[in-house]
């Protein structure tokens, strides 16, 4: 059975690779849904089920890391509205 | 309208060079306050995903095996590398028909929608056109469809088009009085790609079904974002599209019924592939990869569904609360929320895109949106030709975020209020002249 540290501990890996992603809009998916996922599975008490979801999110973990290493070699300029929140010019 | 394209002519060159320079020096930009007359610079937000979305990195991930180490070609029947990728392309066939409750053998890959669209419509009429020599479909459908119904026309078959009404909705009772003994075939799309209506499936697959005609439907902008059973729709024939579903352009499936069966006539010539109805080897990665994107769909309709809903709604309540005289193309009701197609009064929708040039938007269809000429869509639904004129299309998507709709919608708020400014027409609305009053004089 999984304990509460090795939930969080996955939680935590799997937002920070997403915060890798250079693309602005896969990083903002990633971190959304990451975190969606995790609070509609919150009640989960089944230990299978729970098991099921820790192997879904590893998986998606390794998902990510690879995604973001592509990511990375193929990036492009930042879009216009990552510019808008360092500069905050009047729109 | 020459304002508009010597104004064309002196921006983009400006942009071209940015994205030169940028490119040339190869290293990430830095963030400083590099403004281009008022607008900051970086790649637009993208809001057109009913032209194309993004290729999900899920569905990217899935694929790269089967352009790397699995290349085998899916219909070799003597080797391990053959059998690995057909054994791919097989549990993709089952993850669509997953997604539409279909049995996967009722599934074939094409090229894309297109593809699909030109073999279920002309391929049901030609196999049929010996009893039967009537095709129905809408004003509203997809240029594709159009454009086969066209090719029957000319090979003597006659064609119904249906009008639709002003929120885009087609008539239950016109379809019913289209129907005769001679029709083999309607053809309605689900949910439209510029306006996003969506269709009354159910009712028009009872119809379909009572009258043994056959239903065939352009699921491209459905499929993946809104609930789609071929059993309980009595659907026949449906053209599912890769692309507009996070999977890999090139390539789309055709569902074709197996019980009661639909014969067609096949366009392509070939070794037999997907049931001899469509030949050529089958793409494996990219197949592969809308197998994957149907999944992930499958699997995440209701979150982005809900994502949709919660974009289109500050979209609109950021635009309606700030301008007036917008009007909203399509049922508001009977459509889909990624969807939103919007006409600004006294505005023309180029120049406005044209001022938009950091959001990536579309005035409709990415097929006709070369031409200056308003989209056939707009006007089937009875928008005035000024209304045509200045429709915008916001098509969002699982990636789009809340603050690129802030943004997009302020830009929009804050060029519709300029160039309206700029509009006497839009002063003498102000001053309470009906403009329909006017009589207009000739020189």
């Amino acid at each position: 059975m999984a304990s509460k540290r090795q939930i969080l501990s996955l939680y935590k890996c799997l937002l920070n690779e997403s915060k890798k992603f250079p693309s602005y809009n896969f990083r903002n998916y990633a971190v959304r849904k990451i975190k969606d996922s995790f609070k509609a599975n919150r009640n989960l008490s089944d230990p299978s089920q729970i098991m099921v979801k820790m192997q879904e999110a590893k998986t998606n973990l390794e998902i990510i890391r690879r995604q973001v290493m592509i990511g990375q070699m193929y990036s492009t300029d930042k879009l216009v509205i990552e510019n808008v929140h360092s500069i905050r010019v009047n729109l | 309208m020459l304002r508009y394209l010597t104004k064309l002519n002196t921006n983009i060159p400006k942009r071209l060079t940015n994205r030169l320079f940028h490119s040339t020096t190869g290293c990430h930009q830095t963030i400083d306050s590099k403004v281009d007359d008022g607008n900051l610079i970086g790649r637009p937000i993208y809001l057109d995903a009913q032209a194309t979305t993004p290729l999900d990195p899920r569905v990217l991930d899935s694929m790269l095996p089967y352009l790397t180490s699995y290349y085998g070609n899916p219909h070799s029947r003597t080797h391990t590398y053959g059998w690995e990728t057909e054994k791919a392309v097989e549990v993709a066939r089952e993850q669509i028909a997953n997604l539409i409750g279909a049995d996967p053998k009722e599934i074939i890959f094409t090229s894309g929608a297109t593809e699909s669209n030109n073999i279920a419509v002309k391929g049901v009429g030609r196999f049929y056109a010996s009893k039967k020599k009537h095709v129905i479909t809408t004003q509203t459908e997809h240029k594709c469809v159009l454009d086969s119904c066209r090719a029957l026309e000319g090979e003597g078959f006659t064609v119904t088009y249906l009008p639709v009404g002003e929120n885009g909705l087609i008539s239950l009772e016109e379809l019913e009085k289209a129907m005769t003994e001679e029709t083999s075939l309607v053809s309605i799309m689900t949910v439209n790609n510029e306006i996003g209506v969506r269709q009354p499936m159910e009712e028009i697959g009872k119809l379909c079904k009572a009258k043994k005609i056959f239903f065939h439907t352009d699921a491209a902008q459905a499929i993946g974002k809104i609930p789609i059973d071929v059993q309980s729709m009595n659907i026949d024939l449906m053209s599912i599209s890769g692309h507009k579903i996070y999977g890999p352009k090139g390539i789309g499936a055709l569902y074709v019924r197996r019980k009661p069966r639909v014969r067609i006539e096949a366009l392509q010539s070939g070794g037999g592939q997907e049931r001899g109805l469509r030949s050529g080897t089958v793409p494996a990665p990219l197949a592969v990869g809308i197998g994957m994107a149907c999944d992930i769909a499958n699997r995440e309709m209701e979150y982005d569904h809900k994502w949709m809903e919660t974009l289109s709604q500050r979209l609109m309540d950021r635009i309606y609360s700030k301008l007036t005289h917008v009007i909203r193309n399509g049922d508001p009701v009977h459509s889909y929320p990624g969807c939103i197609n919007l006409s600004f009064a006294y505005v023309e929708g180029e120049s406005l895109l044209m001022a938009l040039k950091d959001v990536a938007l579309s005035s409709g269809s990415a097929c006709t949106s070369a031409s200056l000429e308003p989209s056939y869509v707009l006007r089937a639904i009875g928008a005035d030709e000024d209304l045509a004129h200045s429709s915008i299309r916001f098509g969002m998507g699982r990636f789009t975020t809340l603050d690129e709709i802030d943004y997009a919608a302020d830009k929009c708020i804050k060029h519709v209020t300029r160039l309206r400014e700029m509009s006497p027409l839009w002063e003498m609305v102000q001053e309470g002249i009906d403009l329909k009053t006017i009589q207009w004089s000739q020189h």
